[in-house]
């Protein structure tokens, strides 16, 4: 079943793309592409698999509850695009 | 459970239908998926993060297994089942405190399930189911430029609590009024303290609270339109705020209105729910198993062994403490109303001080001292240690009452050797019966018109002669004595 417009552009904004018109159906027919490649999953027989969302064959990974220094003030704004010197800097946000 | 109805009458009297939604902040060291440390205050902002709770790309978080064994331990002491599998999720949404674009959080297969608290609301017994208990991580926190927030032309972000272990309990809407709610959040915020794993502090927002709030006619068993109640960082919010929803509710739905689904937040200053639309923009998490956290399997053998490490719940402890020492149920809840003090009262009845007296002074001077000083007993210079001595000085008559008050306020500030301050300063009771009777005929004849109104029936003139013996003996006599010995000159 093809994307409807409605879903790209909820998909859109849940990504916080501001797609154009013309956007907004070009990569509305790329992702009926990939959603129709991806379909082929659903004509395997999974009746005896049990569902499972790891691969790994891992289980219980932790670590102890130990403390370890953390970077400096200045190291963790290094990259931001805007701070204040202490704090990153956004866009005004108003509940 | 207490119901309480609103309403315009009979015909129209509805119920509310409450559930809690509570946060905790686990008392871990360091955060949930780094080793950064959960003391996020102590540092400067942006001080206390590293690669994983800052969100930066290729990193891999690892659990922290106390923060594990702590949510078991609170699904444990709520009788909640603990499923043989459990895993993270990824709950997507944008917003500035969340670096990632994700929280960790748990979906389908949370830690527990299917438990329930117990509590007294107004002098009913009431249960609420809890639904599970599940683990996820804190958000950063935003501050807001600018003296006017509508004038603000940015916000900063500090994310020092990034990642910091989250506990989240979820309550069936089983809670039937405000006083319901609150009851179950003093119990629920007290049981989380007894098991020691998270701090209570409602207004500093490491024990958060946010409310499910619907109205229903009597005997309808739909659900009502349900509203979310938000920012309220105290019980008393908690409770008036509840109150103000469900009267706003009965009120919309008694003017032939409708009630939208929403999120509203308690706004103290004016007494208020108010919309906050923001908050419904796009809740469409787009929940997945987390790649990077391995699922968790926590067997049988760790499970029981966090349970058998509970210690004694405070119900049961107010309950035990009742039966053994002989307490009022209401003393027997006080006493208990955190470890702290019932651990003292124990040690206390143990070191040789009788459970009544224990009690007495507990509640009483002691619990008037911590609140004058902000200094618990344990914390205070007297210490549980020095007060068994006092009281024991107390209960064999080497000092009296008056005294022993006197001697406990200077030790609970200033600390010091009890027995040795009464040794120096000579403030052992006068017990002795010729000493006192000499003292007590001295008094009768320097007050003769009190004697003449007791011998005329005026018993509270004795109090006044009591008063003047007390304070020819410096304080310091035996004060059954003194009556006994007044009493006996009087009647001669």
């Amino acid at each position: 079943m093809p994307l409807s417009p409605d879903d790209v552009a909820h998909v859109a904004m849940l990504a916080r793309l501001g797609l154009s018109e013309e956007e907004r159906h070009r990569i509305g027919l790329q992702l009926d592409v990939i959603l129709e490649h991806i379909s082929a999953l659903e004509r395997a027989d999974i009746s005896d698999i049990p569902e499972t969302a790891q691969v790994g064959n891992l289980v219980n990974v932790w670590r102890d509850d130990e403390p370890a220094p953390s970077l400096s003030q200045q190291e963790a704004l290094v990259n931001a695009p805007d701070t204040d010197g202490e704090y990153f800097k956004v866009g005004a946000i108003q509940e | 459970m207490t119901t309480q109805t609103v309403g315009l009458g009979v015909d129209s009297a509805y119920e509310a239908v409450i559930g809690l939604e509570v946060h905790a902040q686990l008392l871990t060291r360091s955060k949930m998926f780094c080793s950064c440390s959960a003391a996020y205050t102590n540092a400067p902002a942006n001080g206390n993060c590293c690669p994983v709770c800052l969100g930066m790309p290729g990193v891999l978080p690892v659990m922290n297994r106390q923060a594990v064994e702590m949510t078991v331990r609170t699904a444990l002491a709520l009788d909640c089942e603990i499923p043989a599998f459990t895993k993270f999720d990824r709950k997507n949404y944008f917003y500035p405190d969340l670096p990632k674009g994700y929280q960790i959080s748990q979906y389908d297969l949370p830690m527990s399930l299917r438990g329930h608290l117990d509590f007294t609301v107004n002098e009913e017994r009431a249960r609420c189911g809890i639904t599970r208990v599940h683990l996820e991580e804190d958000t950063g926190t935003m501050h807001h430029a600018g003296d006017v927030l509508q004038e603000a032309t940015s916000s900063l972000v500090d994310l020092n609590r990034s990642g910091v272990p989250l506990m989240e309990i979820v309550s069936e809407p089983d809670l039937r009024s405000a006083d319901a709610a609150r009851e179950y959040l003093v119990r629920l915020r007290q049981l989380l303290m007894y098991i020691g794993v998270n701090d209570g502090n409602l207004e500093q927002g490491s024990l958060r609270c946010d409310a499910n709030v619907s109205v229903r006619k009597f005997g309808v068993s739909e659900l009502g339109t349900k509203v979310e109640v938000k920012n309220m960082n105290s019980f008393r919010a908690v409770h008036r705020a509840i109150d103000f929803e469900i009267a706003r509710q009965v009120a919309v739905l008694e003017q032939g209105g409708a009630l939208l689904q929403e999120t509203r937040g308690w706004v103290e200053t004016r007494a208020a729910t108010v919309s906050q639309r923001s908050k419904e923009m796009a809740h469409d998490y787009r929940y997945f198993p987390e790649p990077d956290l391995p699922p968790l399997q926590l067997g049988r053998e760790l499970v029981e062994r966090i349970r058998s490490e509970l210690p004694e719940l405070p119900e049961a402890r107010a309950a035990r403490l009742a039966e053994q020492y002989g307490l009022s149920t209401y003393d027997a809840a006080l006493l208990t109303a955190s470890r702290e003090d019932a651990d003292a009262y124990e040690e206390l009845v143990d070191a040789g001080v009788s459970a009544k007296v224990a009690a007495n002074w507990q509640m009483g001077d002691v619990a008037a001292l911590a609140n004058q000083h902000h200094r618990s007993l344990v914390d205070s210079g007297v210490g549980v240690v020095g007060l068994a001595t006092l009281l024991r000085l107390l209960e064999d008559g080497t000092i009296n009452g008056p005294t022993a008050k006197e001697l406990l306020a200077e030790l609970y500030e200033h600390g010091g050797d009890a027995a040795l301050l009464v040794r120096e300063r000579g403030l052992g009771q006068v017990s002795d019966r010729a000493a006192l009777t000499v003292i007590v005929d001295e008094v009768i004849a320097a007050n003769a018109q009190a004697c003449e109104d007791f011998r005329g029936g005026k018993a509270q003139a004795l109090g006044r002669l009591v008063g003047q013996v007390m304070k020819a003996a410096g304080g310091r006599a035996e004060p059954a004595l003194v009556n006994s010995l007044l009493r006996e000159r009087l009647s001669a």
